[in-house]
């Protein structure tokens, strides 16, 4: 009796052993369809504020779990949902301090006209011309700050945009501490 | 902060305190029945239940390092002990309504962080954990007829006088009992079982769940309130009645008749007060029918076939548990959708 | 007729007796008019007239821009003083492009072209002077009216909102009492713009004088008054065509889907306006109300009007306000700055004391379910409001938070004082800020893309250009030397 027990189980362990190494060799998947799919996801400017180099890095991390959904300044939380929801993980998201949208702003007084802003940006943002004053286009800045970083004079900072009629909502309400 | 406030700039004149205050005045007619009927012990009893739940709410309140004057003007912690109260032996000892009360407001509300975020109605969890664990001193009942001075009565309260000689049993139990020694309903209920005395509460029994009437008359003042709504009592009492009526109409010497289980036990009580608890009852109309439907049948099938004599308390976390799984299903129709979620299709007359 | 139920809704003090009796008067001529440019839902209108120029009353200041917009009109006659920025009525207080125009005193109109038999105008006729006249919902939603005519051709039942089911707002109530057969001309334009077969008004009936006086107008004609029960949010587009129809707007879609066009009653009279006089929208009737108001009224005010001018109308305060609002208490915005101006869409100035707002700091929810019997679309204010406050905005969104009509029934009745309407807007704000960074960052993920690419092509070609130099030098150099070696050979 004791025996035949012994010996079923260990034969329904090999099979099924047997069974898995066969699948694992045969159904394998090739590389991880994830990673473009997260990368898809990025903003693609490979500004690097993760820490990760650019976007496919961060990915990458990303698919492997080892990076927070929160991972990205200029996506803010509208890209830690969408990741949170991508890779399947609950996304702690009130915790998030999400410092609201920003764009990069060039103070004319301050700016030389270096051209260096505008050669680095990653979304051809910044437009100018040597010896001539940059400018914004605010619908193609992702703030990723790299301008910040190159400008000689300090004159590139990244302000938050401003709130107009048209983008203005309620804010959260904030309950007291007996609700 | 937006010092813009949002609308609306009206509000009906409705309050948390209001709504507990309106229930506690609906429970005064019931209580002072049973202060009368069961005399000073019974008084002893609720006050110490209730400054129990109050002391030791303030004491955790406290501890959270929250506002403890809010906490205990919202007034559910003092429902919660009254309630309690109303659902004990009258002669229980003092340390039952202590142990009661605290467990109540403690473990079965505050731990779970506070009031509206518990699952299991806390006079009802307490009463379970009681029962279970002092079964003896909850079920020694007491008959009406003698009640004591107020000296006797510190003494049968505070010092636990035995209180032999006046021992009686609750119908429900006596029924129990008699089963057990084969005798059937014809017999057991004689002497027991009067319609009247039954609809007065001049039984033995809980503190106040015997005046069935006086219950019935809160209850319907809830309703006129609109604290409450009919649904979930009278789902309950319909769930207690009919398979009552199924089967004492199949066998009338084993099942009692839905008259006998309406009156008895805390079915009055739960039916008006318990299941009617907003936190841990579903959300919408047909969720609290369903969940009275399941209360009421659950606590006839536990009376019937359990093995204790009353069923109400069990019934009623029972179905709190499935609360959650009720309010998952059973939602409203949103407008210019079906019952699925999904756009109402327009039908093309031209 | 046979009413249909409204599901939930609620029953706040009406209040409407401070002013109901109130004739409608009209404001004295302000000094200077405040006039936004966006004052209807779309596109704001561009100015078409410069600082210093003189207008006449009803000329034309900034013209519609685009499918969905609306026209806006000197309100009187003067000179153009400032074209800029002027604090909004909107609880913002955002400032919103604004055109100043100072009176001149005179009133002057200019040249206006009325029809004498508006009623045979073809249908898309009336809907462009309608268009060209700037005017749009008065109900309070100020869309469009010709492009909802536009799109509502060949519905079935047009529905008259004379519901005003919002407490304290007499406007509507007053309008139907004294302007009841020039309304009656209106919806029967509105009616012949888009061939409706069936013609409602609907009253509730805690406006016995409106409906009588209704009645009386529409006698002899297809338009037939309904007296409505009050209960709110009677007036609400989806729940009035509910209560007269039976029928429901399918979610996120329109009206004019189930064969139905609601308008308002005030709008019918602007349309009246518009074709047989030939007069654009430029005043509405705003109801002045309130516990903190001496004499509450109904007045005919410009748009444009500084607010403040109103509350001096009615001989400004009894006691200080606590709370300003434009439009009615349950779904209007409060304001603190009084200069706004008065717009195509202000119902109501209303100054309120703190025992009218009722309102208390929040308690915890109870679940008692108020607001789920509240709600008239059967949401789940609660659920919905516990998933917004734990950052759980898609779990809202599958509770139908988009099906939401943010009328405050909900936040009106809780006990609990919960800032349920508050949570649903911020909600919505926030996914609609959501859905705007998402497309913005579609368009720089292009953006980065085309630059690597160009980058790629620079430096390829670059390399390209150098192997071709380095080719040709190559070529030179050898050139060269098989020519010293060739000029060796000879010398030698």
């Amino acid at each position: 009796m004791l025996f035949a027990a012994i010996i079923s189980l260990t034969l329904l362990g090999t099979a099924l052993g047997l069974l898995l190494g066969v699948a694992a060799r045969y159904l394998k998947v090739e590389g991880n369809p994830l990673v473009a799919e997260i990368e898809q996801l990025l903003p693609g400017s490979q500004c690097g504020q993760c820490g990760y180099p650019g976007c496919t890095g961060a990915a990458q991390a990303l698919a492997d779990g080892g990076a927070a959904v929160t991972l990205c300044p200029p996506g803010g939380i509208a890209l830690a949902q969408a990741l949170a929801a991508k890779l399947g993980v609950d996304a702690d998201l009130s915790g998030v301090e999400d410092k609201g949208p920003m764009i990069a702003e060039v103070k004319e007084e301050i700016c030389i006209g270096c051209t260096r802003c505008f050669k680095i940006c990653p979304t051809d943002a910044i437009m100018g011309a040597a010896q001539q004053i940059h400018v914004v286009f605010r619908e193609a800045c992702t703030a990723c700050g790299k301008c910040v970083d190159v400008c000689p004079t300090e004159s590139v900072t990244l302000q938050p945009i401003p709130v107009t009629l048209q983008s203005w909502y309620w804010n959260k309400p904030i309950l007291g501490s007996a609700a | 902060m937006n010092p813009i406030a949002h609308s609306p700039h009206a509000h009906a004149p409705a309050s948390i305190g209001k709504v507990m205050a309106t229930v506690l005045l609906a429970l005064v007619p019931a209580t002072l029945f049973g202060f009368w009927l069961y005399g000073w012990p019974a008084v002893n009893l609720w006050a110490v239940a209730l400054i129990a739940a109050i002391a030791g709410e303030a004491f955790v309140v406290r501890m959270q390092g929250r506002k403890v004057r809010t906490v205990i003007m919202d007034g559910s912690g003092i429902l919660t002990a009254w309630l309690l109260a109303l659902s004990l032996p009258p002669y229980a000892p003092w340390w039952i309504a202590v142990l009661g009360s605290l467990f109540a407001v403690i473990i079965g509300k505050q731990v779970f962080g506070g009031l509206g975020q518990n699952v299991f109605n806390p006079a009802m969890a307490a009463r379970v954990m009681l029962l279970i664990s002092f079964p003896l001193e909850m079920t020694t009942w007491v008959a009406p007829s003698q009640a004591p001075g107020l000296l006797e009565s510190l003494r049968i309260t505070f010092l636990s006088q035995p209180i032999d000689g006046m021992a009686s049993a609750s119908l429900l139990g006596h029924v129990k009992t008699e089963f057990t020694r084969g005798i059937g309903l014809d017999q057991a209920l004689v002497g027991y079982y009067t319609p009247m005395d039954m609809l007065w509460g001049s039984r033995a029994g809980s503190l106040g769940e015997t005046a069935a009437v006086l219950l019935l008359i809160g209850g319907l003042f809830l309703i006129a309130r609109r604290i409450i709504t009919w649904h979930a009592p009278f789902a309950m009492l319909l769930g207690v009645a009919v398979p009552a009526l199924l089967f004492n109409a199949i066998d009338a010497n084993h099942y009692a008749g839905p008259m006998v289980h309406l009156l008895s036990g805390g079915l009055m009580l739960g039916a008006f007060f318990i299941v009617t608890d907003p936190v841990t009852s579903p959300n919408t109309a047909l969720g609290q029918f369903i969940f009275g439907l399941g209360c009421g049948m659950l606590t006839w099938i536990i009376r019937t076939w359990g093995g204790y004599p009353e069923g109400v308390a069990f019934a009623v976390l029972l179905m709190n548990a499935a609360t959650p799984i009720i309010d998952q299903y059973v939602k409203p129709r949103i407008y210019g959708r079906d019952r699925k979620g999904v756009a109402l299709v327009v039908k093309k007359e031209l | 007729m046979k009413l249909f139920d409204l599901k939930g809704g609620v029953h706040p003090e009406g209040k409407k007796n401070l002013s109901a009796e109130r004739r409608i008067r009209a404001l004295p001529l302000p000094k200077k008019l405040y006039v936004p440019m966006q004052q209807h839902i779309g596109a704001p209108a561009a100015p078409v007239v410069n600082v210093g120029d003189h207008v006449f009353k009803g000329q034309l200041i900034a013209s519609a821009q685009g499918n969905v917009s609306a026209a806006v009109h000197a309100p009187t006659s003067g000179a153009i003083t400032a074209l800029g920025d002027h604090v909004a009525p909107h609880p913002s207080g955002l400032p919103v492009p604004t055109i100043t125009l100072e009176s001149d005193g005179k009133d002057e109109w200019c040249a206006i072209q009325g029809c004498e038999q508006p009623l045979e105008l073809a249908a898309e006729e009336i809907a462009a002077r309608v268009g060209a006249a700037g005017i749009v919902g008065l109900g309070g939603a100020t869309f469009p009216s010709a492009l909802k005519l536009n799109v509502s051709r060949g519905v079935q039942t047009l529905i008259m909102n004379g519901g005003e089911c919002e407490p304290y707002l007499t406007c509507d109530d007053r309008i139907m009492r004294e302007r009841a057969v020039e309304i009656v001309e209106g919806i029967l334009l509105i009616a012949r713009a888009v061939d409706a077969k069936k013609i409602l008004v609907g009253i509730e009936d805690n406006k016995p004088e409106a409906i009588e006086a209704m009645q009386a107008a529409a006698q002899g004609t297809a338009v037939k008054v309904v007296t409505m029960p009050s209960m709110y949010p009677m007036g609400s587009e989806k729940q009035i065509i509910q209560v007269l129809t039976g029928l429901e707007v399918p979610a996120g879609g329109r009206p004019a889907d189930i064969g139905v066009l609601v308008h308002n009653v005030a709008t019918a009279f602007a349309v009246q306006q518009a074709i047989r006089y030939g007069k654009p929208l430029i005043s509405r009737i705003v109801t002045v109300s309130g516990g903190a108001i001496k004499t509450a009224c109904n007045v005919e005010a410009l748009v444009g009007t500084p607010v403040q001018e109103l509350i001096d109308f009615a001989d400004g305060y009894v006691q200080p306000a606590s709370r300003l609002v434009l439009g009615g208490p349950m779904m209007g915005q409060q304001f603190t700055n009084t200069n706004v101006p008065v717009v195509k869409g202000s119902s109501g100035v209303l100054a309120l004391m703190t025992t009218e707002i009722g309102q208390s700091e929040a308690s915890p929810c109870i679940r008692c379910s108020t607001c789920v019997r509240a709600c008239p679309v059967g949401l789940l204010p609660l659920e919905m409001a516990a998933h917004i406050r734990a950052a759980d905005l898609t779990g809202a969104v599958a509770l139908g938070l988009k099906d939401c009509i943010a009328c405050g029934s909900c936040s009106y009745v809780c006990p609990a004082h919960i800032p349920l309407v508050h949570f649903f807007n911020y909600a919505k704000g926030d996914l609609a800020a959501q859905e705007r960074s998402k497309l913005k960052q579609e368009a720089t993920k292009k953006l980065a893309d085309a630059r690597l690419e160009r980058i790629a092509r620079i430096e390829r070609e670059r390399a390209e250009a150098a192997a071709r130099r380095k080719a040709a030098r190559e070529a030179k150099e050898r050139a060269a030397k098989e020519a010293a070696a060739k000029a060796a050979e000879e010398a030698v």
